[in-house]
């Protein structure tokens, strides 16, 4: 009955509001609790200890991504992630497989742009002979011809299915008019030109150059205690290269002019993304920009966007902002999903309202409600061991220090209405946003 | 020990007193009702407890102290499969019209007080249930539980409120369904497997019906099926059942019953006469799916162990990187991409069993779906052992654990449970239930159920494609 409700929630899908999408930053009540623990090898993780439930969550995040891809080998770094729990040592695919599931232990790679990471999860009944399944991938993972071309087969089906989406096409093509060529524009998961190249090799290769101890973080929360973690730290990572150069990835450039561009389809309902540049996580008025985004179009219903759009308008079921401070761009971006006769509407409306917070900033309450949600929700993203392993490395990943969870809503506090109103100024561009529309949309024209 | 007292500093107090004169008039009546003694199902640590209120309303409490937040749900007894004839999409509709405010609560205003007080609040319309929901630090429990239970008899709808209201479920069935292929696909499948029960219609309704739908049948759906006697309240977190009683006496004991709890009899039975196939041809598509769904019983319907053995069936024929279909199929033959079978198992009446394929690059639907086809016949002549039996088992018994970890999901089981026909100690029953499956259990099952009489195929592929 269990796993089984879980996927019935997932294809339900007739949800009021979409879950609130907040950025990148942690959290509050597991303050006193983190531990940095360093292995007698120099590995170093955070723990935070949870005895009531018996299992461990893992995570380790490594600073690069899909970025690292050679130019000519797009789609790399996603196939090696995909590859990673396809047997190990002398464990064949299946026979690996088969081992995680007689230990009902969890283990998946994920590549984004940015990042590369493992989760894994064990029973801590079964503890040790999990953690040396997870050894024996990170370390010596086989890269055998079959599960090879499986995986090569699974991602042409995934890039097929990209093709499909009407929300990755306006984001590849967002990003293409916004950052020229950088890294960024190239396709993560590759070109089926690209992946039919790839091989053995590049995979071992590529393997080596990526996983190093230097540019890891280390989250683990649950069943386990520092002296039992630390020796498992040295087992599992202790076997990676100390350090490898990664290739240099230029600060991206977002194009400062305003673009309207049309990708035509067969759709009753048009998909628009709108943005332009946005505010690094290191800069010292990205938490300003947060709360100003979260009372902009951050919000959930709260949202001044969300008001005018949806609630007095019925223009859109969601219109949401984001602020993306990825590693080499910081990206400002919207989405509003729109039938095709509105569309127009839906983004002079958007355009008043970014260009209305742009020229008054916000009023005294709307910043005093952003403050009490944004400090009294932090706890939520504290409930279980999944979420707070999550926590832990974003906090780790931003270099924002192991008390950042004391001091974050102190940060939250401190905004004043005249910082938003300079942020504002600085940040937002209501007459230079870079539009993609995906459909067919009335009474627009693309420059 | 976590440090509670640290977020409650950090709730600023201009948001308290504009909660409280919101709230002011309507905490009027403090009547005291009665409430059954609570029952603790179990000995462990988060074992959950329930009440029942004099209303009829049920009280189920799941503790997990580790964080100082609570999870708190109102569930009611009612989805679209409780719609009347030609009113499809109205259970939804009314889902989005109960954030438009009542007697005392402006609209919109709901979600504006949960999140100016650090809360999360959302809600979710399925066949069989609508539920709302809450995600608050404890102290802001009886808030939420006051405008909670003052919009389970007091709402207020007008057409100013209600009308661009429906434009915004237009444009959320557009983007869910018209936008998406593969949910047009699953309409027609959902047809022809249910032609005459009401699971055949698609929960967000037909987008003629839903354009149709008017404030007066919103009202007269809210009267008939939003009465304490329907509704089941559900926290989980850091909270027991004695801590959460008085409140739940206080908010919503004192409701009054607007309606009996109307009976939940759809038709059963009829189809699919199969086996039928639908296919979704669309110049959207890029990559073709086989899927094919099976008519089965539900935990609720089906005799004996059957619903436990199709789980064990399901999980160790496509569950997972080693179950048959994905070992043969997808590592084997390579003439699939990907593979697999699942159960969907909680529902008040029929569920669905299903199996679906992805042709591998080079590879055509008719490839996959013969492939599909000998998969099956062989698995059902060379049976399963008592191994894999164990195994499977063991599986989902694991991820039964690894949900405890989430006291959102560990509400929405009991919810689910709750409003399909289900009680709290079937839930807790589960495990035990699943290590009684035999291998005979499981080959009796995929015998029986795995019938192609009862079973539609649905093909999606790009238009043209023949």
């Amino acid at each position: 009955m269990f796993m089984q409700i879980t996927k019935s929630l997932a294809v339900m899908g007739s949800v009021a509001i979409g879950t609130l999408t907040l950025g990148a930053t942690p959290p509050a009540f597991a303050a006193t609790e983190i531990q940095e623990v360093t292995s007698p090898g120099g590995i170093t993780a955070w723990l935070v200890e949870e005895h009531s439930l018996p299992f461990v969550v893992i995570e380790a995040a490594w600073e690069n991504g899909t970025l690292q891809d050679p130019e000519d080998k797009a789609g790399l770094t996603y196939m090696m992630a995909g590859l990673m729990n396809e047997g190990a040592g002398d464990l064949e695919s299946q026979a690996f497989q088969g081992e995680l599931e007689r230990l009902a232990a969890n283990l998946s790679f994920r590549a984004s742009r940015d990042r590369l990471s493992l989760s894994f999860k064990t029973l801590t009944e079964n503890r040790e002979e999990a953690v040396e399944l997870l050894r024996f991938a990170l370390t010596e993972p086989r890269f055998d011809q079959g599960p090879i071309e499986q995986i090569r087969g699974q991602l042409k089906v995934a890039i097929l299915r990209d093709a499909e989406s009407p929300d990755k096409i306006a984001a590849d093509a967002w990003y293409s008019t916004a950052l020229a060529d950088h890294p960024y524009t190239r396709p993560s998961k590759g070109t089926l030109d690209s992946i039919a190249t790839l091989g053995r090799d590049d995979l071992i290769a590529h393997r080596e150059r990526l996983f190093a101890k230097d540019n890891v973080n280390i989250a683990v929360v649950g069943d386990i205690g520092p002296e039992a973690l630390s020796e498992l730290l040295d087992d599992v990572f202790g076997g990676l290269s100390d350090a490898t150069p990664l290739e240099e990835v230029a600060l991206a450039e977002v194009n400062p002019e305003a673009q309207l561009q049309i990708i035509e389809r067969n759709m009753p309902q048009s998909v628009v993304l709108f943005g332009h540049a946005g505010i690094a996580r290191e800069d010292d008025d990205f938490i300003p920009a947060y709360v100003m985004n979260y009372i902009l179009g951050g919000g959930g219903f709260s949202s001044r966007l969300m008001t005018e759009v949806r609630e007095k308008r019925g223009l859109a079921y969601s219109v949401a902002t984001y602020l993306y401070p990825l590693r080499h761009a910081a990206l400002f971006i919207g989405q509003v999903a729109t039938e095709n006769e509105r569309v127009s509407e839906s983004l002079d409306v958007i355009r008043a309202e970014i260009a209305r917070l742009a020229a008054e900033g916000v009023t005294e309450k709307e910043l005093a409600d952003a403050k009490t949600y944004l400090t009294g929700s932090y706890p939520l993203r504290f409930d279980t061991n999944d979420k707070i392993a999550g926590q832990l490395i974003a906090i780790q990943e931003a270099d924002l220090g192991i008390d950042y969870i004391t001091r974050r809503n102190g940060l939250i506090e401190a905004v004043t209405q005249d910082d938003i109103k300079r942020v504002a100024k600085r940040l937002l561009g209501p007459e230079n946003l870079i539009v993609t529309v995906v459909g067919q949309p009335e009474g627009l024209e693309a420059n | 020990m976590l440090n509670r007292s640290f977020f409650l500093s950090k709730l600023a107090l201009g948001a308290l007193f504009s909660v409280a004169l919101v709230l002011g008039a309507c905490s009027e009546e403090e009547k005291t009702a009665l409430s059954s003694e609570p029952i603790i199902h179990g000995e462990e640590p988060g074992a959950p407890e329930t009440f029942e209120l004099s209303n009829g309303m049920q009280v189920v409490v799941i503790p997990d102290r580790r964080a100082p937040v609570v999870t708190h749900m109102v569930w009611y007894r009612v989805g679209a499969a409780d719609e009347p004839e030609g009113m499809s999409g109205v259970a939804h509709f009314l889902e989005h019209l109960m954030f438009k405010g009542t007697e005392t609560i402006p609209p919109g205003e709901l979600s504006k007080i949960v999140a100016r007080n650090g809360g999360q609040d959302n809600a979710f319309t399925s066949s069989d249930f609508t539920a709302y929901f809450q995600r608050v630090a404890i102290d802001r429990l009886p808030l939420v539980m006051e405008m909670e239970a003052d919009r389970m008899s007091n709402l207020v709808l007008t057409d100013a409120e209600v009308m661009p209201e429906r434009d915004v479920v237009l444009e959320e069935r557009s983007m869910r369904v018209d936008n998406n292929p593969r949910s047009l696909l699953s309409e027609k499948i959902n047809q022809a497997l249910f032609p005459v029960h009401p699971y055949g219609t698609p929960v967000i309704g037909w987008e003629r019906e839903i354009a149709a739908l008017s404030t007066e049948n919103a009202i007269a759906f809210y009267d008939r099926f939003y009465t304490p006697n329907n509704a089941i309240l559900i926290v989980a977190g850091d909270i027991t059942a004695a801590e959460l009683q008085p409140l739940a006496e206080k908010y919503y004991g004192s409701i009054e019953r607007r309606a009996d709890t109307p009976p939940r009899v759809r038709e059963t039975s009829v189809g699919p006469d199969g086996p039928l196939r639908v296919e979704h041809a669309d110049q959207r598509v890029r990559q073709a799916t086989v899927q094919r769904q099976y008519r089965v019983p539900s935990y609720r319907n089906a005799p004996g162990l059957d619903s436990e053995a199709m789980d064990v069936l399901a999980t160790l024929l496509g569950g997972s990187a080693t179950s048959r279909l994905y070992r043969n199929l997808v590592v084997g033959s390579r003439v699939a991409a990907n593979a697999g079978s699942w159960y969907s198992g909680t529902a008040l009446d029929d569920a669905t069993l299903g199996i679906y394929a992805i042709p591998a690059p080079g590879h055509t639907i008719a490839d996959v779906e013969a492939a599909l086809d000998a998969e099956i016949a062989a698995f059902i002549e060379e049976g399963v052992s008592q191994e894999d039996v164990d195994r499977t088992v063991n599986l989902l018994l694991a991820e039964a654990i690894y949900a405890r970890d989430d006291q959102q999901d560990m509400a929405r089981i009991y919810g689910v449970a709750l409003t399909t026909g289900g009680t709290v100690q079937d839930v807790l029953d589960w495990p035990d239930n699943l290590r009684k499956v035999t291998p005979d259990d499981v080959m009796a099952a995929a015998k029986k159920y795995l019938d192609l009489s009862r079973s539609v195929t649905g093909i999606l592929k790009p238009a043209g494609d023949i």
